[in-house]
Parts: structure tokens; sequence; C-alpha cells
């Protein structure tokens, strides 16, 4: 995320414009990758990131391939090495690739000359979340004015005050909401009990970390949840979750004391009860469908960039 | 597309010399008038007539050629589109395709008549992939188009309805159409 920089994701942003419209036509499908083939490797769960990225890819009219290691010859004892080189051999132009581990992306990305993404390693990034949660945070704004998101650039970004809450150490997706919004002028505040902040905040550009929500929420333009990571022994930095709830999660009288303009985000999924309760998650000002819409378009943008722009025969 | 952008855009560009203007101003503004009477006349009137300018050189001719065709009805409402090809284009992957503008047409394509319009007539690849991608907004009856200019070296069957000037050129020359005018010229490397 950080390599992107603020012109990166202004121009990830405004061609992701192009796919939102594409999205609202009769048939929501162009030709721009025909022939082009997607494979996504995921060794984590994942509903959401899994079928979005498979839809966009589908919408470019590339084909999809999918697998996962349950179920394929990494069960068998396979090396993930040897089985991203043999599904490359049947000529993969771009792998989608979601791990536990930090830095196997970067790792498949050197074994194959084909494209790679990061859909999520480990506690490291998840750089598509991070650009979708800006297209949504830029749409919204735009509409607050009155205004087509298309027709504006990442302006409204400078001294947003964005508030992150909940379990920041284990989440690559705050890690690169942080970088992304920092980059383009947001003031991010993180929330978390001191157990789940990070260690150190060397290398997060944050204006503040504190364990105090209800002092912040007054002062946030847009709220953002996180899910306690329990799969990654989240739950055994809290006393319990009904305490988590009590300190962190957005009750309907915590939402109450945000400023009437504040959005809501989350990632996805939603525990309801824990970080976010069930009425404030079905408030109109809660933007996590939007969230979901927006990141076809975005990972639409994303693969065209990477299979459909820029690739550029040397003689050109 | 625009033709000038297109061969503008990084790594192949470099910058456009004006060597002859062709056209004036005002003789971009009779042959837009001239174009909006041979679209009535070819149509009978302008029932179920949408125009569409293609991205970007065509959209301000679009426009303006739906204002004269409105002024020359009493005020008629003439629905204006515009149409970003980009996706559809057949040179993905050989040369830079990024969309350039918003594709806003209005309302279902089912059974009008759409008159698309752009400024240059080159290779014919842009309208190929006009035409597709007009086929994804519903079945219009009929679909006609119109150029500024019509400066030949067709690579597809595709031959226009409409056109401002025919101007013979060289494959490696730059045709500039605005409202302005048109001018004839070079594309120098940086």
């Amino acid at each position: 995320m950080q390599d992107l920089g603020a012109d990166g994701i202004a121009a990830v942003l405004r061609l992701s414009d192009r796919f939102v419209e594409v999205a609202q036509r009769a048939i929501p499908k162009v030709p721009a990758l025909r022939g082009r083939t997607v494979a996504t490797l995921f060794s984590e769960t994942s509903t959401r990131t899994r079928l979005s990225f498979e839809t966009a890819a589908r919408r470019l009219s590339a084909d999809v391939v999918s697998f996962s290691p349950t179920g394929s010859s990494i069960a068998k004892g396979e090396s993930l090495r040897d089985t991203v080189e043999t599904v490359a051999a049947m000529g993969v132009d771009c792998f989608v690739v979601r791990h536990a581990c930090a830095g196997v992306p970067a790792q498949v990305a050197g074994w194959t000359g084909a494209s790679v993404v990061n859909a999520g390693d480990g506690w490291h990034e998840h750089p598509t979340q991070a650009l979708l949660d800006c297209a949504t945070i830029r749409q919204v704004l735009a509409e607050r004015d009155g205004r087509r998101a298309e027709d504006t650039g990442t302006e409204a970004f400078a001294g947003l005050r964005v508030t992150i809450v909940g379990d920041v150490a284990h989440s690559r997706v705050a890690r690169s909401d942080v970088h992304a919004l920092a980059a383009l002028g947001a003031s991010v505040t993180l929330v978390a009990p001191g157990s789940l902040l990070p260690p150190s905040l060397a290398g997060w550009p944050v204006a503040a970390a504190t364990s105090d929500l209800d002092a912040v929420l007054p002062d946030t333009d847009v709220c953002y949840l996180l899910r306690l990571q329990t799969e990654r022994g989240a739950g055994a930095f809290v006393p319990s979750l009904r305490e988590y709830t009590a300190g962190f999660g957005l009750t309907a009288r915590r939402a109450d004391r945000l400023p009437e303009h504040a959005v809501i985000l989350h990632p996805g999924p939603m525990v309801r009860g824990v970080e976010i309760a069930a009425e404030v998650a079905d408030l109109p000002r809660t933007a996590v469908l939007r969230q979901v819409a927006n990141g076809v378009a975005v990972r639409m943008a994303v693969l065209f960039l990477l299979l459909g722009a820029e690739e550029v025969p040397a003689d050109a | 597309m625009a033709e000038r952008e297109r061969k503008l855009t990084p790594p192949r560009g470099g910058a456009f010399v004006p060597r002859v203007q062709v056209l004036s101003a005002a003789d971009v503004h009779r042959a837009l008038t001239r174009i909006a009477h041979e679209i009535v006349e070819r149509n009978r009137g302008l029932e179920d007539v949408v125009v569409i300018g293609l991205q970007t050189g065509g959209v301000p001719l679009a426009y303006r050629i739906g204002q004269i065709l409105g002024e020359m009805h009493g005020g008629a409402h003439v629905p204006v589109g515009t149409l970003d090809v980009a996706f559809y284009r057949d040179d993905i992957g050989i040369r830079p395709v990024l969309p350039q503008a918003a594709t806003e047409i209005p309302g279902d394509l089912a059974g009008s008549v759409v008159v698309l319009v752009d400024d240059v007539l080159f290779t014919g690849r842009t309208i190929r992939a006009a035409l597709n991608a007009l086929s994804d907004f519903g079945r219009a009856r009929s679909v006609q188009l119109a150029v500024m200019v019509d400066r030949g070296h067709r690579e597809l069957p595709i031959r226009p309805d409409y056109v401002g000037k025919n101007l013979p050129t060289r494959f490696d020359e730059q045709v500039d159409v605005s409202l302005e005018g048109v001018v004839l010229g070079d594309v120098v490397p940086r």
C-alpha cells in the first residue's frame, strides 16, 4: 500500500468510477480482458474477497480458475511453489493470493511471471480492501456535498478524521487502511484496548492511539470498526467478548455520540453484538454494503490495470 | 477516444505540431449544421434519434449537433449521451488503454436510432469497439455514424453516414479536431 502513494490511489479510484458505471448497465460486463485467465489462490477462508475478485474478473470477461488448499494438491504435500508453478504453466495471467503468512504474495510474484494481487497476507496488508474503503469514503464525501464521486479527486481526504476501532494489532485491514488514508492526508486515530494496539507505533502514520473510544467519537468523521480476529488469537488479549463490547463495541448509545454526518464502515465479516450492535449495523449511515459493491469495481480496476492497461511491448 | 490523445499517450507519445489549418471554427459550425440537417433528412424527423459522442473527441461535437437539432425543431429535446469504448478495444495489451471519461447513455437504446459522433474516422477500430459497446445498452433500431473528418486508412469495413470533411492524409500525420477548427499536423517524438 505504501508503494502506491497518493497519486496511485487517486488513479485507481478514478478508474474504478468507470467500473461503478459499468455495474449499473443492463449488461454489467465488458470484454476488456477476454482470453485472460485469473487464478484465485486462497489458503484462508474468505467469502467476500474471493467472490468479489471472481465477480470482478468475470465482469471483465476474464476466465477464473480457483483453488484452495483443501481438496487440492497442497493437501497431498505439494509445496506452494510447485503448485503455483504448475498452475502458471497452464497459462494463468494473474494470481490473486490470500495466505495466512505475511509476504507470501510477494514471494509468489517472484516465482511466476504472471501478475500477483495480494488479497490479504497474514497480519500484513490487504491493499484492495484499503482501496475500496477509500473509494467508499470518497463516494460518501462527494454525495454529502451534492456532487458525484467521479467529479471529485481525493482532496476531501485532507484533514478527514478517521477513527479505527478494534483489533488493530492483528488486522491487515487496519495496516493497509492507515497507510492509504495517511497518504491521502487523513488524520487517523487508533482505538483499541492496550493489548490489541500494535506494540510500537513506529511505522504507523497515525495521529494518535488511545483506549478511550467515547472521548474520540464526537471528533470522528469516519468510524471504521474491525472484527476481533479470534482466529489469530485475539480472544486471548481481552478478558471476554462481553467486556470488549462494553469498552469498544459500537452500541446504539455510542453511535449517537458520533457527529450527524459521520459514516460507519466495517470490512466484514461483521459480528453483530460484539464490535457493532445489530441496530447500528442497519443504520443508513452504515456503508458496509456499499463497501462490498465498491469492492467489485475497485478490483475490476486493479485487474484491468495489471492485465489490460500496462502491458506495452518494448517497440510500441 | 480522440485520435490525438491516443497518439500522445506515453510511451509512444510526442508533441503535436500543427501545420495547416484545414477548417476554421465557422467551417466546423457550418459542417455540423449540415450534418444535423442530413440527420433529419435521412430519418424523416427526429423520432427515436439519440446522439452519442465518443469520448473524448466526439463529445463536444455531439452536444453541438444535439443543440442544433433542438433549435431546428423549435427547442425539441434531443437526447445526447457519451460513450467511452476503452474496455471494448481490440488493442488492450498491445498499447496502454485507459478510459478517458464517463459513459452516460440516456435510457435504454432498444428501438432507438443512434447517431454515433466522433471527431476523426481513421482505422475504424474505435467505431468497431463502439458498436460492440452499444449492443450492451440495448438493441438499437439502427446505428449511424457522423464524423467531422474522414482521413482514410480504414482497416475494417466501416463507412461514415455523415462526414464534415474528407481529408486525405499520410498514415503518420495527425488531425486535431475541436469546435475551434480542424488542424493537420505531425507528432514529433519528444
